[in-house]
């Protein structure tokens, strides 16, 4: 039998396995900056195709691109361009995140990565037929708004299986969402900064916290 | 020191018994196969802990079919929490003699 090491060993490789068989740690801090990149590429091109600028984005100019006709145009494009968001911004997390768990010689999907995924998809499905909905009523100004709230409801399902700080970005998409349903018609600028900058910022963030020093976390992790 | 060596569980002088109960601890519960990935251990020597800890009372065996295959899964049980929480507060106090 394996003799026991020093006290304070013992609680670390305890933290340490408490941790790991409880909460997904392969996540990585870069899944969140190529996400934000990504969504504020797709919001760029959405803003220069529409031809609306920043200040037009608001309920007359999506009524005058209902009234011009170009509205199938315009509907056709906003969900190719968030659904090509959406895969490139996957692709590009679930890349950086299978590499950190290489280099951490840790299995990727392993019970905690389903349990996190799970709890993600379950008000994020939820959310993405309810815009369908949204869509379907015509209530387009309201889209923006109800991919940020349910995102960001998934991510607080989700954040119990993972790094806390995904629950402070879910908190933070969800007060970004009321306030953009609040003060209809910034829709796409309230989106950029929900999907873009907001990711950038709490992927830099864990990827300095977790990811460039094993000194100040547990080397384990 | 020696009485407090003496005040140590006997179920947590094993590493792999001690990783065990850390994984129950932190999850509602654990099957088999995921617990000998976590611990790096092999199946006859994960069974003998986990049967050991069964006989003491700080684990819980469920045994359930899903579909047509057989499920075992291990929960911590009362005693079994409050033991691991007893010597987690232990150590703690060790680490802290040792450093002041």
């Amino acid at each position: 039998m394996e003799k026991n090491q020093e006290p304070i060993q013992q609680l670390n490789e305890i933290r340490s396995l408490m941790e790991r068989s409880s909460r997904f740690i392969s996540l990585s801090g870069l899944s969140g900056v190529s996400a934000g990149i990504i969504a504020l590429i797709g919001a760029a091109a959405a803003y220069f195709y529409l031809d609306l600028g920043w200040r037009y984005t608001d309920l007359d100019a999506y009524s005058s691109a209902i009234n011009a006709n170009r509205f199938d145009h315009a509907y056709l494009f906003l969900i190719t361009d968030a659904l090509v968001v959406l895969l490139l911004a996957l692709s590009a997390g679930i890349y950086f995140t299978t590499r950190k768990a290489r280099r951490k010689g840790l299995k990727v999907w392993d019970h905690v990565a389903r349990r996190m995924v799970i709890n993600l998809m379950i008000p994020l499905i939820t959310g993405g037929l309810f815009c369908i909905i949204l869509l379907y009523h015509r209530l387009v100004f309201l889209v923006a708004p109800a991919t940020l709230i349910f995102y960001g409801l998934a991510l607080i399902n989700a954040s119990k299986y993972t790094f806390h700080e995904i629950r402070v970005l879910g908190l933070s998409e969800i007060i970004l969402g009321l306030i953009a349903s609040w003060l209809v018609g910034y829709g796409l600028i309230f989106w950029a900064v929900g999907f873009g900058i907001l990711h950038i910022f709490y992927g830099l963030m864990m990827y300095y916290r977790y990811e460039t020093s094993d000194i100040s976390g547990d080397p384990k992790l | 020191m020696k009485d407090i060596i003496h005040n140590l569980n006997k179920q947590f002088e094993s590493r792999v018994r001690l990783g065990i109960m850390s994984v129950l601890a932190a999850n509602d519960e654990m099957d088999f196969n995921t617990l000998k990935e976590l611990l790096d251990v092999t199946d006859g020597n994960l069974a003998s802990h986990l049967a050991a800890l069964e006989k003491s009372g700080m684990v819980e065996v469920r045994k359930q079919f899903i579909g047509r295959k057989p499920n075992t899964s291990y929960l911590i049980t009362a005693y079994g929490r409050s033991a691991f929480r007893e010597h987690l507060e232990f150590l703690a106090r060790l680490v802290k003699q040792g450093k002041s």
